[in-house]
This record gives structure tokens, C-alpha cells and sequence, in this order.
């Protein structure tokens, strides 16, 4: 039975499942305990689980993102939660260095069942130190993966499927989704982790994107439709690896490509996809693939301006008419 | 203490340096290649701590790691077979000199970023507090790494948990070329631990006894659930930095017997290998960790000249054998890779 709930809870549900079902499982974080998270995704655990399965940790992102490497490869199972993915900065030593590391450098014998969560992307007003998103600097690390969850019912499967992986998984979630709403159905079964998914099936055009962008480009699809232009819009759900079976197969219907992601345009995920893509199948496409990104500036403080750094639904809509030649 | 553990302790150090000389021809002759940082002059830190650990401890280690797996108990062949690169190697050609690995004993790994071990260590120590297990987690760092966010971070947290970490640091004064009063306010490296009200120890860590028994009350503390103690042991490296490194930072009196006994023949062949002195050079200088033992078992007469002599010979024998295991043991391929990338995939559905 579907339920309307927020991501967050989807998020916290996921926690409490797992924490549940296996005692190695814990959650280290600033202020995930006593305080319930900051996005709320860890209200009430500390309280169930106790201090040692939820840890509030010092401001130290560097260690104790470490230490939930360290745990891992003493048989634990540990979340970690970066308070946004500007703070994993001081933390890409344990996540690039060690998590997609040590399985490979010791010849396969430790496992490295380790999460690391954190929320990116431009929220309201948090200025450019606070609004970045920074997925293609960790995309280019062999031995992660990353899931990026655009819906509640992904935030529950995806984080549950990233918790019981023994590989490391980092869960790139969004500030702005944290208050969303949508679906929730528990007993749905999960498709694979990094599975792409159609969320709106269309004819004439391909638009791949995931996370927050989702739901712009599904306003954005909408309107098109009304305009005579069916696009299909594919949601990722994961940016390493990529799901690239099922974007070939929609090229091959719709012979256009239009990406749409919140970072900035130069060297970003986009980037990847487009020539992940062109590789895979060039011939099939009629115009060149485009790409709808963040202006290369760091994000404003200023609402309207900041408002315009990214791809809103106005500048998808008028990306899809130019790919379609209207 | 009893004649069976100087030994074991006389013949790892030996072994220890016998097998680092070994490494440091290898590298020469071509067989070893990457950054490859020897041991010689520190081993009474490794022989003296893991000496005092017990099986179910843990041990994260540094980029100079190999006499602390050595002496941990990885096959010497294993271990110059990661350092040859094959696939018989402790962690099947794909870590290297820096990154040996072994599950079974416990050793978390060598760790070429400095400042790396602290919170690796610090993690797998609260692990073992939350299950409440009678394990410590032996943390080796130098005294560069005391520099690092890592150090101060994770010594916090170690302490505001009470986790059962041994932080031991091998004090051999450089950081690469760097001297420690050049690179830290503070050179006396055990009074940082008061930050953390960490209890710590200056200990002479070319006395493989001193160094011992210092870890054995250290552990004894942490195993009572008082929470982690730092170890600062004084140490030298003989050699460079690494094979990469000339050395000509260190002061005319420390470098001396390296120019006298400067062999311009190797130097043409490899630039950058700094010669290793004879004992009659070491006993000169003084201060030598392995001649200090020696004599310390020839007064309490549990060891004869003989025996000694018998003690080099299947040391040097051992170190054969591991040259020749890395040698014949196969290339590792891109399957190999692949499996060690994938080791943990378990089967899982991805897409």
C-alpha cells in the first residue's frame, strides 16, 4: 500500500529497517543522534538504537568519515552522514583514498560495506560554498558507486539495497527533496540498484537526468506535450554506473538527446552521459546531443540571480524546442 | 624475561634487515620498482610492539611497512612477492611495497597517504569497543603524520569514546627531508597526546626491551578499558626516505659513513641507493638496535656466538627463499585485477 510521505522519512525509514535487521549496521554523523539529523533523516534512532549505533561525531569530516572506513573493515556496517557534500570535501581522502581503495589494493580480501550520505545541490539561498553538487569529481573514482534518489520510493530502495552492498556507495541525496513529497509503497520489491527508469514515456525526444532535475523536467515534459513534443524522460537513479542499456534503446525510438543536470555544464555528469551515449550510438541520433547545466559561476547569495544559475523549466523547455528544430 | 622471546625478537630484527638490504638490491637489479621505503634502523619499534600484541589485535601500518608484516607473520615470500608485483604477493601484485594486506592476521594494510592510519585505526577500534571485545587496534604513524588533521581528529574522538587504540609513533626525526624541529612546534611527540589527555610515553625505541615493555603495559592498560595510549619511540632511519631519496638533507656527522663507504660503481647503476654501513661502521657511530640486543642476550648467556652464527644463516636462507618464491611466482593478469576490484560484488545485480 502506497503512502504520501516525505523523503526524509522514506530515508528514515530506510535507516530504522536496516538498523534493525542487523546489528552491525550504525550511523555516524554531526548531529545525527541526540538532534535527529539536521535534515531530520535520523529522528528517533538515537533514542531505539543507543549511542553506539548512532553516533554524533565531532565537526572532523576527514576522520570520521575514516573511521566509518576503519569499522567497515572490523565487519561493521557504517552510514556515514556528511552534513552536505561541500563538507565531504575535507572527507574525499576516506571515501577516493581508502573506501574505493582497499578492496582492490589488497587483492579482493576486505569487504567495504561502508554508505556515505550526503545531500548536495542548490537549495534557497545557502550561497556558494553550500551549493554545490560535485557528483562528477567522485564519478571518475573506479570502485564507487553512486546512487542519486529523486523519489521517496528510491530514497527507501536505494538506501537499503546501498546498506546491505558490500561495496562502497555513496547516496548523493538533495536538500531540496529532503521536503518533497511522494509514493511510498514498503512492500514494493526494489529493482536493481543502478537501474535507469522511465518516469514519462515519450516518442520524439530523450531526456536523461536524475535527482532533483527529475521533477523539473517532468514539469518541463508536460508543457512540451502540450506544445506537440512527446519527450521521454529517463532518471538515472545512479551516475556510476550508468544504465546505458536503457538510454540506447529510448535514442533508438526518439533519435534526440537532451540532458539535463543541476552542476555546472564544463567537464560535468552530463558530459559523461552525452559521450557515454555518442560512443554507444552516434548514427541513431539526428541533431547533436544537448545538454541543459548550472552557469559556470559558483552559486550566487542572491535569490534571483541564484535562481538563474540553474536549468529551470523555461530553459528545458526551450532546449527541447531548439533539439526539435521548433 | 624468558631466553625464547629474545630470541624470537633478535631473529626477527634480523631478519628484518636482512630482508630490507635484500629489498634495496632487488630494487637495484630492477625487480622492485614504485616508491620503495626500508626499515633499517627502526626495528625495535615493530619487533618490540608486535612482539607484545596478541593474534586477535589489529595492526595499521604505513607506507614502511614490511618488517611490521614480517613480523606479524606473513611469509617472507608473500611479502617480496607484493613488492615484485606477482601474484603470489600478500595482496596479489595489486597494493605493492606500500599497501601489503593480510585478513587473517589482522593486518588493516600499509597506508601511503600520510596520516591515513589514525582514523582507519580509531574506526576498527570502535567496532571492536561496541562489541566489547578484548582487542586493541595498534596504530603506526610517523612523526610527520603528527601534523596531519587525522592525528588531532581522530586522537579526540579515540578519546571522547574511549576506544582501544595503541598509537604508536616511530620518531625517526624526518619527515622525507624535513627535520622535526623544522616541522612541528612541538618535537617531543608523546606531549601532543595531552591535548587529548591521552596517556603517553617517550620510550628509546632503539632498545627492542624498552620498546616491549612499554607495550605490554600500554595494552594491558587499553585492554582494561581505559582508552587509547600513545607510544613515542626514537628511532633512525639508516637509509633515505625512500630509494627515491639522496639524502643529502641530514647533517655532515649522520651522513658520514655513508660518504666514506660511498661505492661510485652502484651509484652510477642507481643514483639514488644510499649504501648501508657494515657492522664495524654501525658500532662506530653507535646507538645500532640490533647490535644493542646482541648484547644484551650475550650477558644473560641466551645465546651463544654459534647459535648466533646458525641464527644469521637461516635468516639469510629465509630471505633466499623469498626472493626466489617472488621470482617464480606468476604475473598477476586483468582477471586478477578484476576480481580484485569485484571481490565484493557477491553476486549483486548492478543495472
Amino acid at each position: 500500500m502506497a503512502e504520501e510521505i516525505f523523503y526524509w522519512q522514506a530515508l528514515n525509514r530506510a535507516l530504522d529497517a536496516e538498523l534493525a535487521a542487523d546489528e552491525s549496521v550504525i550511523v555516524l554523523g554531526e548531529d545525527v543522534g541526540l538532534y535527529g539529523g539536521s535534515y531530520r533523516v535520523t529522528e528517533g534512532l538515537y533514542a531505539k538504537y543507543g549511542e553506539w549505533r548512532v553516533r554524533d561525531t565531532p565537526i572532523s569530516e576527514g576522520s570520521f568519515t575514516g573511521i566509518g572506513v576503519g569499522a567497515a573493515l572490523a565487519g561493521l556496517r557504517p552510514v556515514v552522514e556528511i552534513m552536505t557534500i561541500n563538507f565531504a570535501l575535507l572527507a574525499f581522502d576516506a571515501i577516493v583514498n581508502m573506501a574505493a581503495k582497499i578492496p582492490f589494493m589488497s587483492g579482493g580480501q576486505f569487504p567495504m560495506p561502508l554508505v556515505v550520505r550526503m545531500p548536495g545541490g542548490v537549495a534557497k539561498q545557502l550561497a556558494a560554498q553550500h551549493s554545490q553538487r560535485l557528483e562528477q569529481m567522485l564519478m571518475n573514482v573506479p570502485g564507487l558507486r553512486i546512487a542519486v534518489p529523486a523519489t521517496p520510493q528510491d530514497a527507501w530502495w536505494q538506501l537499503r539495497q546501498a546498506i546491505r552492498s558490500d561495496e562502497p556507495v555513496v547516496l548523493l541525496e538533495h536538500e531540496l527533496l529532503y521536503f518533497s513529497k511522494g509514493p511510498l509503497d514498503m512492500a514494493l520489491e526494489a529493482p536493481p540498484m543502478h537501474r535507469a527508469q522511465i518516469r514519462r514515456a515519450g516518442k520524439q525526444l530523450t531526456l536523461v537526468t536524475w535527482s532533483r532535475m527529475v521533477e523539473i523536467s517532468l514539469r518541463a515534459a508536460e508543457k512540451l506535450a502540450g506544445k506537440g513534443i512527446d519527450v521521454e524522460v529517463i532518471d538515472l537513479r545512479s551516475l556510476r554506473p550508468i544504465d546505458w542499456e536503457r538510454c540506447v534503446a529510448s535514442l533508438k525510438k526518439t533519435h534526440r538527446l537532451l540532458i539535463v543536470e543541476e552542476d555546472s555544464h564544463f567537464a560535468g555528469a552530463g558530459a559523461e552521459v552525452a559521450a557515454g551515449l555518442a560512443e554507444r550510438c552516434l548514427y541513431e541520433l539526428d541533431a547533436p546531443p544537448q545538454r541543459v547545466a548550472a552557469r559556470e559561476t559558483p552559486i550566487p547569495y542572491n535569490a534571483t540571480l541564484e535562481a538563474e544559475s540553474i536549468p529551470r523549466v523555461g530553459d528545458v523547455i526551450r532546449a527541447a524546442e531548439r533539439l526539435c528544430g521548433v | 624475561m624468558e631466553a625464547d622471546r629474545l630470541k624470537t625478537m633478535l631473529r626477527d630484527m634480523l631478519l628484518a634487515r636482512a630482508f630490507e638490504e635484500r629489498a634495496a638490491q632487488e630494487y637495484a637489479e630492477g625487480n622492485i620498482a614504485g616508491f620503495l621505503h626500508l626499515y633499517p634502523g627502526e626495528e625495535a619499534v615493530a619487533v618490540g610492539v608486535l612482539r607484545a600484541a596478541e593474534p586477535s589485535d589489529y595492526v595499521i601500518s604505513t607506507y614502511r611497512e614490511h618488517v611490521h608484516a614480517l613480523v606479524r607473520g606473513i611469509p617472507p615470500g608473500e611479502v617480496m612477492a607484493e613488492l615484485f608485483g606477482k601474484r603470489g604477493g600478500c595482496s596479489k601484485g595489486m597494493g605493492g611495497s606500500m599497501h601489503l594486506f593480510d585478513r587473517e592476521r589482522r593486518f588493516m594494510g600499509g597506508y601511503a597517504i600520510v596520516g591515513e592510519t589514525f582514523p582507519v585505526a580509531t574506526g576498527i577500534a570502535y567496532a571492536i569497543a561496541m562489541r566489547d571485545l578484548p582487542e586493541v587496534a595498534i596504530c603506526f604513524f610517523g612523526d610527520g603524520a603528527v601534523n596531519q588533521g587525522t592525528f588531532h581528529e581522530s586522537l579526540n574522538m579515540a578519546a571522547l569514546w574511549k576506544l582501544p587504540v595503541l598509537f604508536v609513533c616511530e620518531n625517526n626525526r624526518y619527515q622525507i627531508g624535513t627535520e622535526i624541529h623544522r616541522h612541528s612546534a612541538v618535537t617531543e611527540v608523546y606531549k601532543r597526546a595531552c591535548a587529548y589527555q591521552i596517556p603517553s610515553k617517550k620510550v628509546d625505541g632503539m632498545d627492542v626491551l624498552e620498546v616491549h615493555a612499554a607495550t605490554l603495559e600500554a595494552l594491558e592498560q587499553i585492554r582494561g578499558g581505559n582508552g587509547p595510549q600513545l607510544l613515542e619511540c626514537e628511532t633512525y632511519r639508516f637509509r633515505g626516505h625512500s630509494m627515491a631519496d639522496p639524502g643529502s638533507y641530514r647533517p655532515q656527522v649522520e651522513v658520514k659513513w655513508f660518504e666514506t663507504n660511498e661505492d661510485p660503481l652502484k651509484i652510477a647503476i642507481a643514483e639514488t641507493v644510499t649504501p648501508y654501513p657494515d657492522e664495524e661502521q654501525i658500532a662506530a657511530v653507535g646507538g645500532d638496535n640490533i647490535q644493542r640486543l646482541r648484547g644484551h642476550l650475550h650477558q644473560e648467556e641466551v645465546l651463544t656466538p654459534d647459535e648466533l652464527e646458525t641464527m644469521r644463516k637461516a635468516v639469510a636462507e629465509e630471505v633466499e627463499a623469498a626472493v626466489r618464491f617472488a621470482k617464480e611466482s606468476p604475473e598477476p593478469d586483468w582477471e586478477d585485477a578484476r576480481n580484485a576490484l569485484e571481490c565484493n560484488r557477491q553476486g549483486e545485480v548492478l543495472i
